[in-house]
């Protein structure tokens, strides 16, 4: 359980949260707003990635200001370019990584990468060079090197957003069959079908949280409603990712 | 990038030989070459120690074409010794200096064509501990190294594409043009880094 | 960036960012070494010192100079990132050895003197801090070296200077005008986590790495 109560971030002084307050128990959750809307700041508090300027959040009871560290440990999180997730020079050493603080024997480590490598398909490239696998399969290591940390929630900031639509299909089916909780930021609309709850974000506040029908509708028509206004100087500005 | 670095795989003494007891033969050895400079021995055990290194070469099967190969950039600096201690009236010194060089090359070839980068990253990560009183933190020495190896491809790739960038819209590759796009673009792809690393609990 | 410049506030240690900006900056180093390599005489000439001169103009003392450190550790355990694909320990050891060691004093040069010097990173301010740290320090280090093999100071640093003087002269100016420009589209926070003291006081950072 992933509780937020009233969140407020700004970057300098440019608010990016305003006052959200959410309890997030589903196992599936998607999350979708426009460029800009606060939706990435947003995840980054559920790990505390990002403190929030004021607020908590709270993960499984504990706050991600206190203990940044558990809440990590309890949420993993993937990004939507693989390549600056992949740190490590060889497919196994990256998935490795991430099992370094755990305190495993070095078998105890080797057979779990096996096992997660397996999984995900990645069993044969295990020695290869991480920067030579193809677009899919990098994101799919680096979803690898997360999962075998054996999170209880999963947060995908835009998982499938640069790759081809073969592999966005590959990693969408991997991630429904995850038995981990799933909170989902996507752009890709279809994605959302059968999730227990979407939530619609917008200028850094909740504007809609209901199921995925409704969700998408109300986000359909609020940037129906703002297309016009908007075009063709008004290309909305991105929320500049620093933090 | 290759990990093998320059790397030839072997199964020779000197292969299995840990790294730190190669590093401190090396080390023992151009000492002692060193010290023996100015003495009369100087002038056996130098030659002898540049011959040995070489012969060692084609016996640990690395073949004589290496040491060749490292001796080269070597040859004008050897020509500017010779010339100039022969000109300040002590040829006998140039020639001891050159072989000096010449031997205290081959030996720390013979240590790098031998001794794998990882079990050489190794020995620097353990050589790091004792600094830990002093906020060296052992651990992430290593981490850094790896991430080094991975970032030099992605380096890389992002030259070429501001290379294509530049090119895609019809302007010749200036580096003018490219040179700081590029390395912001390094420096967001560190940020994005840092922060994946922190999402994995790796700091 | 936008902290205000209040006494009390301190950075201490290195985060995880920081490990990524001295890897990054490492890697840079050594792809600087591959397509502009211009073997000449005894002493290649190669972008690499731009690099050297770059890293610590853009990161800091700190963070500039480990990522030297970084790069001659990798290149010292046998990957060939120096210019002709050299690496190893020979490069360490042979007669402009002692030039790869004062990267590492050049560096730190660079990165303490822009830090304490400039609080806006200014192009002819860094030129003139190229000069002292990138070429300065770095001869100061590497001819001496060179002495020891060539018997002569003053023949080395002939050498030295004749050598690679013009082309580190133009890397200084490049050097400048490329963190000119990076800090002004993209200023790098300074290293380390913000601490914020009761008092202000001037105990020096302890790097950590």
């Amino acid at each position: 359980m992933i509780e937020l109560r009233d969140v407020s971030h700004a970057y300098g002084d440019r608010p990016v949260l305003r006052g959200i307050s959410l309890d997030l128990a589903e196992h599936r959750i998607g999350i979708i707003g426009a460029n800009g809307s606060g939706k990435s700041t947003l995840a980054r508090t559920l790990n505390g990635l990002v403190v929030p300027d004021s607020g908590t959040v709270r993960v499984d009871g504990r706050d991600t200001r206190r203990d940044p560290r558990a809440a990590r440990r309890r949420v993993g999180f993937v990004f939507s370019d693989a390549s600056t997730q992949i740190l490590m020079p060889t497919v196994a050493e990256d998935v490795a990584l991430g099992l370094r603080r755990v305190g495993l024997t070095a078998d105890e480590t080797r057979s779990r990468v096996d096992a997660v490598l397996d999984r995900h398909g990645l069993l044969d490239h295990r020695d290869h060079p991480a920067h030579l696998l193809s677009g899919g399969q990098k994101q799919m290591l680096a979803l690898a090197s997360v999962l075998v940390t054996e999170p209880d929630v999963l947060v995908c900031d835009e998982p499938t957003t640069l790759l081809d639509m073969h592999n966005a299909r590959v990693i969408e089916r991997t991630l429904r069959a995850l038995p981990q909780r799933l909170v989902l930021l996507t752009h890709q609309l279809d994605m959302l079908q059968g999730f227990d709850r979407v939530l619609v974000i917008d200028a850094g506040r909740v504007v809609f949280d209901g199921a995925p029908d409704a969700a998408i509708a109300h986000y359909t028509a609020l940037m129906d409603a703002r297309a016009p206004s908007t075009e063709p100087s008004g290309l909305r500005e991105g929320p500049g990712e620093r933090s | 990038m290759n990990v093998l670095g320059l790397f030839v795989p072997g199964r020779s003494v000197l292969h299995r030989l840990p790294a730190g007891a190669k590093l401190l033969g090396l080390l023992a050895l151009v000492t002692v070459l060193v010290a023996l400079d100015d003495h009369r021995a100087g002038l056996i055990a130098t030659p002898a120690a540049a011959l040995a290194c070489l012969c060692a070469y084609p016996a640990t099967g690395l073949g004589l074409r290496r040491p060749l190969r490292l001796l080269l950039p070597l040859l004008p600096f050897l020509a500017v010794i010779a010339l100039f201690q022969t000109l300040t009236g002590d040829p006998w010194a140039a020639l001891r200096v050159c072989l000096l060089l010449v031997a205290a090359v081959l030996a720390a070839g013979l240590v790098t064509f031998t001794t794998r980068v990882s079990a050489m990253l190794d020995l620097f990560e353990r050589l790091a501990r004792p600094l830990a009183p002093a906020g060296v933190r052992p651990d992430r020495v290593a981490l850094v190294l790896a991430l080094t190896v991975r970032s030099v491809p992605m380096v890389a790739a992002a030259w070429q594409e501001s290379r294509d960038a530049c090119a895609a819209r019809g302007l010749p590759a200036w580096p003018h043009l490219t040179v700081v796009p590029v390395i912001v673009g390094m420096i967001r792809t560190a940020e994005a880094m840092g922060e994946a690393m922190t999402a994995r609990g790796v700091d | 960036m936008a902290e205000s410049p209040a006494q009390a506030v301190r950075y201490r240690g290195l985060t995880a960012r920081d490990l990524a900006l001295v890897a990054v900056f490492a890697a840079l180093l050594a792809a600087l070494s591959m397509p502009f390599a211009i073997p000449v005489g005894p002493v290649p000439i190669t972008l690499q010192t731009l690099g050297v001169m770059l890293a610590p103009a853009i990161l800091g003392a700190k963070r500039g100079t480990l990522s030297i450190l970084t790069f001659l550790a990798l290149t010292l355990a046998g990957l060939p990132l120096l210019p002709g694909g050299r690496g190893g320990i020979e490069p360490f050891l042979g007669p402009t050895g002692g030039y790869l060691l004062g990267w590492v004093v050049g560096a730190l040069v660079i990165g303490v003197l822009t830090q304490t010097l400039m609080r806006r990173y200014r192009f002819w301010g860094g030129f003139l801090i190229n000069i002292v740290g990138g070429i300065g320090a770095i001869y100061l280090v590497g001819v001496p070296w060179s002495a020891l093999y060539l018997g002569d100071t003053l023949l080395a640093g002939f050498i030295g200077a004749g050598v690679f003087l013009p082309g580190d002269l133009l890397k200084a100016v490049l050097a400048a005008a490329i963190a000119a420009a990076v800090h002004r589209a993209y200023p790098v926070p300074p290293a380390g986590r913000r601490v914020v003291k009761e008092q202000p006081d001037a105990e020096s950072e302890r790097p950590r790495a």
